[in-house]
């Protein structure tokens, strides 16, 4: 992408000085308006969503992305995608929305239920790529993060922790141990999820999520709250976290182990001289 | 003694002490007051214990607690999510205090642990108080006097939950200002009182601290000196065994014998306490944040003591609860979670005590303990509270059962609504019927002895299986009790025809003595004990094997 910047900003010094030759050429004003046509035009294609990984996924990889989905989820997604009665069509989800529910197993589902559940992927890489290649060519959507987007040490775990809370701990609880949604849903726990996968559940909403896109969260905050998350993978200060699942499991270690010990305790003591 | 020992430094000391406060008076009564011994008497002493553990390491912590809601931002290093952060004073000292101090977070673990186990076991120590009747005369007033130190051991526990003004505390306080606000008619004036003005206002976190380190524990110390007092004035109640009566206590001298075993265990306590304190975290406040009004994270629960509030909260129906009159709303959905069923539960306990008495007619002293079977109803009843509890605190936490049993959140409340309906019933009639059943076996032991596997059989062919009797300290233990039986109320009409007055009260008293006693198994009584001993071809029996001489015989033909 910033390849493409680069050549447009070259395209455009080369105008530049042969305008400033012939400014009163009476061709200038059209020139101008091409000029302008075609800045608009680079500027969009430069930061509108893209045709996930264009550069790198290649029309065969196309042509086999088709025929894995042909073979495994044209069946609910229909023949050309396009989906029928509760099943989304994946007509401009993306290519993230693909790898984001391919790689964690999701896709293809096991079984009908309350959520689709994560399972380890029945796809490896290559044939993942390939799938994601054939539905992003099927229509502009997000593209699959860079590693660098995600990369959990460039974040700030601190804006990361204000956003998580404002935005998802609701679903996923404060640290992201995870929580209950209505009928049988839930919000999975994010101990395990890879960054990559996070951010893509930010871009494209799975299942009861909702989208959060580059305009409510931008690239940087979602970098942050990936920071966040990760950073809640070391562990806690203070000994074990017993699931970080709040006074429940406290209250529960308190009587299984506090009054437990002190029972079996008073128990013994009391056992001693009768 | 051959000789005269010289005064030790310790004789000497305590020689000096005892000639200006004749306090070796006291000692002496003391170190030889008997009590009893069971393990179920040490619930109350964890109690005890985590209590002075939980003023220990308080005292701690207000060292370094400041309990203001001034606007500060974080400068600290770690944790790394909280860095640059504005918050309250109150949550920075607490975060501060935690990475900053040495040995704070051990300290603030330890104490929110203690407070824990301190609620625990005051809780089970009245279940133990309950079951076993140890709340009859004399000690109706120790009973209340313990109670209150419940009610006030939740409200401890509660300020101190609420303290470090995190994400989780400030929902707690959110709910808690809710129900308050729903009290009819003074009920947003009471919430503009507590919050000094709009929740949550910039006074709630001083008022509640100073509560917290002053009132509340100044007023348990209080207690705590009051119910030990009337516990050694009024002596220990004792579990039923051979030679223990209402008139005398079978124990152990408080000195040394308690003396060492108070020590040990409180060592034991403390020593349980400090381990969990430094191996199991508890309430990391920076994962949730400073208080903030909007956000409200999944997993929002409070202290296990507090989750039936929260699940009867949970299990009440929203629409069609909150009805508005002449332009006044009123919340019954917050209003009777909130207000009522706890105010139901403790009014019951408070008046349990002294319903029993009067439906059982009972005016005699008690020191020998009830076996909970022998009072069908007060097991059944205490089981039924204990179902209701167990069923609202579990809804409390209907979010964490949906999540680690795959469930539907929804058909867990409805199956806890009916379940808080039915539940109670339930145990109470099973528990009831068990314990009737344990007493008819009881009897049946007493009258017939204990199954030996011995099959004789005599010469004309007869076989007769022997029963071995009970030790006379198996038979005290199940026929010291009396069962009581249902009031008796004078007729409708006195002698003269005349309609008594008061007989429709005293009816409805007898109706809830039925309900109390109708059902009811006899004890055995020496005459039935005697009868059973000789009955049949027992005599008979003895004189033909010599061998089962004693033996209580029960044909089988």
């Amino acid at each position: 992408m910033t390849e493409k910047l680069k050549h447009s900003k070259r395209d455009e010094d080369i105008f530049v000085k042969a305008l400033a030759a012939r400014r009163h050429h009476r061709l200038a004003p059209v020139v101008l308006l091409l000029l302008a046509l075609l800045t608009t035009g680079g500027v969009y294609a430069a930061l509108a969503p893209s045709t996930a990984n264009a550069e790198t996924v290649s029309t065969a990889d196309i042509e086999t992305g088709k025929k894995l989905f042909q073979a495994n989820c044209a069946t609910c997604h229909g023949a050309n995608a396009e989906g029928r009665d509760g099943v989304p069509s994946l007509v401009g989800v993306g290519a993230a929305a693909v790898d984001f529910q391919v790689s964690t197993g999701r896709m293809p589902m096991q079984m009908n239920g309350p959520q689709a559940r994560a399972k380890p992927a029945q796809f490896n890489e290559e044939q993942t790529a390939a799938l994601a290649g054939y539905v992003a060519s099927l229509g502009a959507g997000p593209a699959i993060p860079t590693d660098e987007q995600v990369d959990a040490e460039l974040g700030d775990a601190s804006n990361g922790m204000a956003l998580f809370r404002t935005n998802c701990a609701m679903c996923h609880n404060a640290v992201g141990a995870g929580g209950a949604l209505s009928e049988g849903k839930f919000a999975p726990a994010l101990w395990e999820t890879s960054e990559r996968n996070i951010y893509q559940a930010m871009q494209t909403g799975p299942q009861s999520m909702p989208v959060f896109n580059d305009a409510n969260i931008t690239p940087e905050e979602k970098r942050d709250i990936v920071s966040f998350l990760v950073e809640q993978r070391e562990g806690s200060a203070g000994g074990n976290a017993l699931g970080a699942l709040g006074p429940v499991s406290e209250g529960l270690w308190a009587f299984a182990i506090g009054l437990g010990l002190l029972i079996g305790a008073a128990v013994w003591i009391g056992a001693k001289s009768s | 003694m051959a000789q005269q020992q010289r005064p030790t430094a310790v004789g000497k000391a305590a020689d000096y002490l005892d000639q200006r406060t004749t306090i070796g008076v006291l000692v002496k009564e003391l170190a030889r007051k008997v009590f009893p011994d069971h393990w179920t008497f040490m619930l109350g002493e964890i109690a005890l214990f985590s209590f002075i553990v939980l003023i220990a390491s308080g005292f701690f912590l207000t060292m370094f607690f400041d309990p203001s809601m001034a606007l500060v931002r974080y400068e600290g290093e770690h944790p790394a999510n909280m860095q640059g952060q504005l918050m309250s004073a109150a949550f920075h000292s607490t975060v501060e205090m935690s990475f900053e101090v040495r040995g704070g977070l051990l300290m603030r673990q330890i104490h929110h642990w203690s407070a824990l186990i301190f609620v625990g076991s005051i809780v089970l120590h009245m279940f133990r108080i309950f079951f076993t009747g140890a709340f009859r005369k004399p000690r109706e007033i120790n009973y209340l006097v313990g109670l209150t130190m419940l009610i006030l051991a939740l409200a401890a526990g509660f300020t101190g939950y609420s303290l470090p003004d995190d994400v989780l505390s400030g929902n707690g306080l959110r709910i808690i200002d809710g129900v308050v606000k729903s009290i009819p008619v003074i009920g947003s004036f009471m919430s503009f009182i507590v919050f000094g003005g709009e929740f949550p206002g910039h006074h709630i976190i001083p008022r509640l601290f100073t509560l917290h380190i002053f009132v509340i524990p100044g007023l348990l110390l209080a207690l705590i000196g009051l119910h030990l007092f009337l516990m050694v004035l009024q002596k220990h109640t004792q579990y039923p065994g051979a030679g223990r009566t209402d008139k005398n206590v079978v124990g152990y001298p408080a000195a040394p014998v308690y003396v060492a075993k108070m020590t040990g265990n409180f060592f034991i306590i403390s020593g349980v306490l400090t381990l969990m304190g430094a191996t199991m975290a508890i309430n990391h406040v920076w994962n949730y944040g400073p208080y903030d009004p909007s956000p409200v994270s999944a997993g929002t629960q409070p202290d296990w003591y507090i989750l039936f509030v929260d699940g009867a909260l949970r299990l009440m129906p929203g629409p069609g609860w909150e009805w508005v009159i002449g332009g006044y709303t009123l919340s019954m959905n917050l209003l009777i979670p909130g207000m009522i069923l706890p105010g139901i539960l403790f009014t019951l306990l408070g008046a349990w005590p002294f319903l029993e008495a009067r439906v059982t007619g009972d005016h005699r002293e008690h020191h020998v303990l009830d076996r909970p079977r022998n009072r069908p109803v007060r097991t059944g009843v205490g089981v039924a509270l204990l179902v209701a509890f167990v069923v609202c605190a579990l809804a409390a936490t209907n979010d964490l059962i949906a999540t680690h049993f795959s469930l539907d959140i929804f058909a867990i409340t409805w199956a806890l609504r009916v379940l808080l309906v039915v539940g109670p019933l339930l145990a109470f009639w099973v528990t009831k019927r068990i314990c009737l059943g344990l007493q008819r076996r009881d009897r049946e032991l007493v009258l017939h002895g204990h199954e030996s596997g011995r099959i004789v059989r005599f010469a004309n062919g007869e076989y007769v299986e022997v029963h071995t009797p009970l030790e006379p300290e198996e038979v005290w233990l199940r026929t010291y009790h009396q069962a009581p039986r249902p009031l008796d109320i004078k007729p409708a009409m006195d002698a003269r025809g005349v309609r008594r007055k008061g007989y429709k009260s005293d009816r409805r008293w007898q109706r809830l003595s039925q309900f109390f006693y109708e059902d009811r198994v006899e004890p055995a009584t020496p005459a039935e004990l005697a009868a059973a001993h000789s009955h049949g071809k027992h005599d008979e029996l003895e004189a033909k094997t010599p061998a089962t001489s004693g033996s209580a015989v029960r044909r089988r033909r």
